[in-house]
């Protein structure tokens, strides 16, 4: 591992012993934060039982879903939207400042729509994902070299053999960008719908852990959310590593 | 407009003679060698070396070299930018260590800064140094009219071309009236037209200030037409492998490149060089 | 101009398909008119406008915090590769984290109340603005600290007079998005535990069924969210960098 990585590593360890000790240590009282050991123990207790696993599996059903969504009809918007240019000025601005604006406030329109449950979830989600997806696959197109373009016309291929064979290997960086950007909204928007307003999955869990007292089980489902996204991440950003590696950038 | 004959090319002693006691040394490099990378053997970079070079005062001399061969990391030695790994660089009789007074560098890479009009460009590094207003304004003043760039004193980098933001570049390095000048490849983003046009501009300047200039250039042309002395440099790990003195007037400009003499020039650089570039290119 | 036709026309589309939505959904979602409506009644009583301030005082300070806090912590972190190599996928890590599950622990620490929602808006808000000043800082032209080297500037003056302007337009970005989202930390956390403020107001009225309330808050928060990101991008172009 590279010298940075230990020395990150060091300053996580050290900042989780330091809240440890601190904890331990009465100068945080235990009904407000516990130490991250029984944390991880409540963790542990929780997939060991079970308990929660009809949650788990929802949660993570439902961040599926959305990011797929979004992802797939994203693209396909993305690049209608980049076909017709008229579209394309009138819609900019609301692009630009989508992620400026509280869409989750529509939540409630999306329940009347689609009921309490997976459906309103994942509605939500996909709508703060999928913007993300619709810019960065404008952006891809948007850099395909006009080179590239211009030898695929002179080797005189069709429309869809230059989409599949030139744009999309040319946007490929780019749309995983977009990628990485609606999985990482469709995780946020799941789990935050859940929390504010839902009867299943781990966000809902974590809130009535929270109205209940249990902070044992929120605590251990904290870590739970965290470890699980700190994961996709760090595989995302691996995949995206190796994707950019091999185009020497 | 009258036709001013093409300058002759004048007798001066080879590099090889002893240098005589009249004429300064302003740089002097001595076993230089710069070496990146860790401890381990294996993982080391021979950027450079071990080269000797002396530089007169007041010398127009130029280096050219394969890619790859250390001759911006040369520069960076000459400037105090990066201390050698072996060997001593000095400048005026002192050790270099670090960015000594009097030295003006002109990157290959448009340094110009894009929020700052030229004017403010220009004056950038004076302000930095205290000088007072006046004087600024004065020098600010010539230099922008020197480089021909009092049209655009109020505009802003970004609405320039290439080889104006190259202009200001220069104009900025010329406030401080720097005694040794160092360039690297500063014409390399534009044309060729440009760029002979831009050479007659830095002879010029050369003329006008009186400084000591070190050209980086991948161009023979630039380096013949442009220099009293050229310096060949081998492949990685650079070292000098011949030094060609052009036997130019002082009074020269691009005409030059119609002479005869300016092709038996080239032809030597290159004789040299072909062989270095080809083993950078992996033939050998 | 065209793009003032595209974007009325595109803003007249969406208002039809809103008002098809209320059509076919019945009572159930209102509709553009009725929304309207309400929020006029709404404006008229003094309750409403107490919402706001609330709202707006806590994201004016958390937006405040956010940004001072960002720049600072991106100005130390940028300073130092190695330090910025080390905290960035911290960092990243943390701006992923739907930081809602956090929330009882803000809670917690700060009981409900102002300081709590403050305390979300600057959670939201302050990651993104570190990390893109940071990566300014770090990604700065080479040829700029070179050239400040050779002008033997300070380390003082090259930061001051060299990489601070130079990296102006990235921190206009991040700012940009500091604000909105110390906005949307705050709406969140109002949503969540509150008794006041627009979030409350909408969450209240969610409870009640009253959709017209709903869509009304929902409506002055969106306008509201967008003329603010447009008059900070219009504070972006000012600056003198724009080409």
């Amino acid at each position: 591992m590279p010298r940075e990585a230990w020395i990150r590593l060091a300053v996580i360890v050290a900042a989780v012993a330091a809240l440890e000790l601190l904890c331990r240590g009465g100068a945080i009282r235990h009904t407000a934060i516990i130490p991250p050991s029984e944390m991880a123990q409540a963790l542990w207790r929780i997939l060991r039982a079970g308990t929660f696993n009809a949650d788990i599996v929802t949660t993570f059903r439902d961040i599926a879903l959305a990011a797929a969504i979004s992802i797939g009809l994203g693209f396909a918007l993305g690049v209608g939207i980049h076909a017709w240019p008229d579209l394309r000025l009138g819609l900019e601005p609301m692009l630009a400042s989508y992620y400026a604006v509280p869409t989750f406030i529509l939540y409630p329109v999306f329940i009347i729509l689609f009921g309490v449950g997976s459906g309103a979830i994942t509605a939500v989600a996909v709508m703060l994902a999928i913007v993300a997806m619709i810019t960065a696959t404008l952006n891809g197109l948007d850099r395909i070299p006009s080179a590239l373009r211009r030898t695929a016309r002179v080797m005189r291929m069709g429309p869809l053999s230059t989409a599949l064979r030139i744009s999309l290997p040319a946007a490929l960086p780019y749309l995983f960008t977009g990628m990485k950007l609606s999985v990482a909204y469709a995780v946020i928007g799941v789990i935050a719908s859940e929390f504010i307003l839902s009867g299943s999955g781990i966000g809902y869990s974590i809130a009535y852990a929270y109205n209940n007292f249990d902070n044992q089980t929120m605590y251990g489902l904290m870590l739970l959310v965290i470890l699980a996204v700190v994961v996709i991440n760090t595989g995302l950003h691996m995949v995206d590593r190796r994707l950019n590696a091999r185009r020497g950038r | 407009m009258s036709v001013t004959p093409l300058p002759k090319p004048q007798r001066r002693p080879p590099a090889g003679e002893p240098m005589s006691q009249t004429e300064e040394l302003h740089v002097v490099l001595k076993g230089i060698t710069r070496v990146f990378g860790g401890r381990k053997r294996e993982t080391q970079i021979h950027a450079l070396g071990p080269l000797d070079l002396e530089l007169r005062r007041g010398e127009f001399f130029s280096v050219v070299g394969p890619s790859g061969c250390g001759k911006s990391t040369l520069l960076d030695v000459v400037a105090g930018l990066a201390p050698p790994t072996t060997g001593q660089a000095s400048f005026e009789g002192r050790a270099v260590t670090g960015v000594p007074d009097g030295i003006g560098v002109v990157f290959q890479e448009d340094a110009s800064f894009p929020w700052l009009t030229v004017r403010d460009n220009v004056a950038f590094g004076l302000r930095r140094a205290g000088v007072d207003a006046a004087e600024i304004a004065r020098r600010v003043d010539y230099a922008i009219g020197f480089m021909g760039l009092r049209e655009f004193a109020g505009a802003l980098p970004p609405q320039l071309s290439g080889g104006m933001r190259q202009r200001v570049c220069i104009a900025r390095t010329l406030v401080l009236q720097p005694r040794l000048i160092l360039l690297d490849e500063p014409f390399g983003a534009l044309d060729q037209q440009t760029r002979l046009l831009m050479g007659d501009e830095l002879l010029r300047l050369w003329r006008e200030t009186n400084a000591t200039v070190l050209l980086i250039t991948h161009s023979l042309d630039e380096a013949a037409m442009l220099a009293d002395r050229v310096g060949v440099m081998s492949a990685r790990p650079g070292v000098f492998i011949d030094f060609v003195e052009t036997g130019w007037p002082r009074d020269r400009d691009s005409r030059v490149i119609a002479t005869p003499e300016f092709g038996a020039i080239n032809a030597r650089l290159w004789e040299k060089l072909r062989v270095e570039s080809l083993k950078h290119m992996g033939v050998h | 101009m065209r793009q003032a036709v595209s974007v009325t026309l595109i803003v007249a589309v969406f208002l039809v398909l809103w008002q098809v939505l209320h059509l076919t959904a019945g009572t159930a979602i209102p509709g553009p008119g009725e929304t309207l409506a309400r929020l006029r009644a709404l404006a008229a009583t003094p309750a409403f406008w107490g919402h706001c301030a609330e709202t707006g005082q806590a994201f004016l300070l958390a937006a405040v915090l956010s940004i001072v806090g960002g720049l600072v912590l991106g100005v130390l972190l940028g300073s130092h590769r190695l330090a910025g190599g080390v905290s960035e996928p911290i960092l990243i890590n943390l701006y992923a984290l739907p930081k809602v599950t956090l929330y009882p622990v803000v809670l917690l620490i700060f009981g409900l109340g102002m300081s709590a929602k403050v305390a979300f808006g600057v959670m939201h808000g302050m990651i993104p603005l570190t990390l893109f000043t940071m990566n300014a800082i770090l990604q700065t032209k080479p040829v700029y600290r070179r050239t400040a080297s050779v002008m033997r500037l300070t380390p003082l003056q090259a930061a001051w007079t060299v990489i601070l302007p130079a990296i102006v337009p990235e921190v206009m970005s991040g700012v940009q998005i500091a604000v909105s989202l110390a906005l949307l930390g705050v709406l969140i956390g109002e949503l969540f535990a509150s008794q006041r403020g627009l979030g409350f107001l909408a969450r209240h009225a969610m409870e009640l069924g009253d959709m017209p309330t709903v869509l009304a808050v929902a409506a002055t928060l969106i306008v509201f969210a967008l003329a603010l990101n447009a008059a900070l991008r219009r504070l972006a172009r000012i600056s003198p960098r724009a080409s």
